[in-house]
């Protein structure tokens, strides 16, 4: 591999463009898709094996729909505005011919015969999907150490956890090696991952995007949305992904807000007469003092704009992380008993003693499953066994009701609710894996949104004192996606226009050729 | 005061099909005991007047056409399991022999 700068010549200037601006030099005839996919192929082979975003690039898959869509557009074709820009997938999304872990050794191998509604939606958009990205073992996590596969490193700090469960995504996306990605966020997978690496991250609505072929981790909480380097290229991709599948029953009917649009209006950056909350239960003690500092300079920048910005108190959201650490592992627990050894992935037979289905059952999953999943497919079962569900089920049921409320009256007041997306910047790797409920905290902002089934963004707002990304996080009510791509533009213009550039400018350049750390491809190291 | 014993871990284990080993149940019985205590908590504010939420949005049955769609190869869906013969999974022994 030779060592050269990523930033020089033609290929260094693809892979810093947004999506945005790839798509619009691909219809003027400036570049191919080829050329776009190869430079980012280029650019994993230079620095993944530093990150290790990727689980699997698929070189070949993605050169054949660049080919593809070339020669569709030199035979003047219509094609989607987005069709030719290259994207990378969570390994947690099934991808006909391209294996699918979840970052779990039980499915390692294997390869699934049918596309996710929202893989379907990017193919027929013609977009490149570059690989499957890292992730905690079946979305459990907040920092990626739970995948089977190694851990993924923060760009802006090797020695840093990227976030999770979505860290290969976000990670993927900051360090250039994907314009776009894929995520999915059921406690705050793709919004802390945003906010820890620098990058854009949107948890749409519960509902606006399929979750057909998703693996499911808790199935009224997941919902998949783009993780980008620009609100823009949020809401482009979203409206590749979103709308109604009559494959999935609690996909809404409903069809989408013009998001691009929106996102449009807001990099003007005049807020006048839009009312912003800041919840005062997300902001305060346990927030790193960098963080809660960059979060009051943002909400300052609001309401230059024109912004009406008031407090707002949600008094139950102090029990929004029990009651997700309740509901979660229930239906995890339940999501994951497919897992058995019997139709796909790994089977183990016990050496002695009679060999029955049960036992088979019972050794795959002690030797396929990883610590984490372990810990909350007990948790759950213990939450949904006789004797318990009314105490820890019923009771998180209940709080998710007056979680809920507090968001109903909150949104009677205004019409967006902004906190800091994460508690802190990027910790280290190793730094909380032995402690769960110091895990579990780094969510604490992000999971209130998954109980309520509305949409949040998280948008890159500075450096904390460390010099670490943190991230500004914009909640709306359901169905009103459209205003968190008008307010997340805005603050985005706001803000690039003080800093005279993006903020993953300032991010360390990875040197390029680093001595890979990682197989590229499923067969990685079990932890 | 620890709710959750090593032999209630060994239960719930068994319940959810998953083999574990001797340091395995007592590490998480540990684990488990603080996690369990911490998220009690909801029933604090869990009474009697409040109802449960079990899903995000108010959606009602959705309807569609009941309208035949080709099905996923046989060979297709069965490329992917541990072991299969005469199109059908292979699995091990279900019940036992009396």
């Amino acid at each position: 591999m030779t060592a050269q700068t990523p930033a020089a010549g033609r290929t260094g200037d693809l892979t810093r463009r947004s999506a945005a601006d790839l798509a619009a030099a691909l219809r003027a005839g400036e570049v191919t898709s080829v050329e776009v996919t190869q430079a980012h192929l280029d650019r994993i082979a230079a620095v993944d094996g530093a990150v290790h975003a990727f689980l699997h690039v698929s070189a070949d898959d993605a050169l054949a729909t660049a080919r593809d869509v070339d020669a569709r557009r030199a035979a003047g074709e219509d094609l989607h505005p987005l069709a030719g820009v290259p994207i990378a997938v969570k390994d947690v999304v099934v991808t006909k011919g391209l294996p699918t872990t979840a970052g779990s050794k039980i499915l390692e191998g294997w390869v699934p015969p049918y596309d996710a509604t929202l893989v379907e939606r990017l193919r027929a958009a013609g977009m490149p999907i570059l690989g499957k990205t890292n992730m905690d073992e079946f979305a459990m996590g907040s920092s990626t150490e739970h995948s089977a596969y190694g851990n993924t490193h923060n760009p802006w700090d090797l020695d840093r956890i990227p976030g999770g469960s979505g860290g290969g995504s976000a990670a993927a996306v900051a360090s250039f090696q994907a314009p776009l990605a894929i995520g999915t966020d059921t406690g705050g997978s793709i919004r802390q991952p945003g906010a820890v690496t620098g990058t854009v991250g949107v948890k749409p609505t519960y509902g606006g995007v399929s979750r057909y072929g998703l693996i499911a981790l808790a199935s009224s909480l997941d919902q998949a949305g783009p993780v980008t380097r620009t609100v823009l290229d949020s809401a482009l991709l979203h409206e590749v992904i979103g709308g109604h599948d009559p494959r999935d029953s609690t996909s809404l009917t409903d069809p989408l807000p013009d998001l691009v649009a929106a996102a449009r209006a807001g990099q003007g950056g005049d807020l006048t007469g839009v009312r912003v909350g800041i919840v005062d239960e997300l902001n305060g003690e346990g927030y790193q003092e960098g963080v809660r500092a960059r979060f009051d300079e943002s909400i300052a920048l609001l309401a230059a704009a024109g912004a009406e910005v008031v407090h707002v108190s949600c008094p139950h959201f102090d029990y929004a992380l029990a009651a997700y650490y309740l509901i979660l592992p229930s239906e995890a627990s339940s999501n994951l008993a497919k897992f058995d050894g019997m139709r796909f992935g790994l089977r183990v037979v016990p050496t002695e003693g009679s060999i029955t289905a049960e036992r088979v059952m019972g050794a795959t999953r002690g030797q396929g499953f990883g610590d984490e999943v372990k810990r909350r497919i007990i948790l759950g079962t213990y939450a949904l066994s006789a004797g318990y569900y009314d105490a820890y089920y019923g009771s998180a049921q209940k709080v998710r009701t007056l979680i809920q409320q507090d968001f109903a009256a909150a949104f009677e007041q205004v019409d967006v609710l902004v906190s800091p997306t994460a508690p802190t910047t990027a910790f280290r790797l190793g730094e909380k894996l032995d402690d769960p409920i110091a895990m579990y905290l780094n969510d604490i902002a992000t999971i209130p949104a998954n109980l309520a089934g509305i949409p949040g963004m998280s948008v890159p707002n500075g450096v904390s004192d460390d010099g670490l990304p943190v991230g500004f996080q914009i909640l709306a009510p359901a169905r009103a996606d459209d205003r968190l791509y008008r307010v997340g533009a805005a603050l985005e213009a706001l803000l690039e226009k003080q800093w005279g550039g993006p903020l993953l400018d300032r991010a360390p350049e990875l040197v390029a050729g680093h001595e890979p750390t990682h197989a590229l491809q499923t067969e990685g190291t079990p932890r | 005061m620890s709710t959750i014993s090593r032999e209630e871990v060994a239960r719930l284990a068994a319940l959810a099909r998953i083999d574990l080993t001797e340091s395995e149940l007592n590490r998480l019985a540990g684990e488990l005991d603080v996690i369990v205590e911490s998220v009690a908590k909801v029933s604090e504010i869990a009474t009697a007047d409040v109802p449960a939420t079990s899903h995000p949005m108010p959606l009602t049955n959705v309807y569609r056409e009941d309208v035949p769609t080709e099905p996923l190869p046989v060979q297709d869906v069965l490329a992917g399991a541990p072991a299969a013969a005469g199109g059908r999974f292979l699995v091990p022994q279900i019940l036992e022999e009396d």
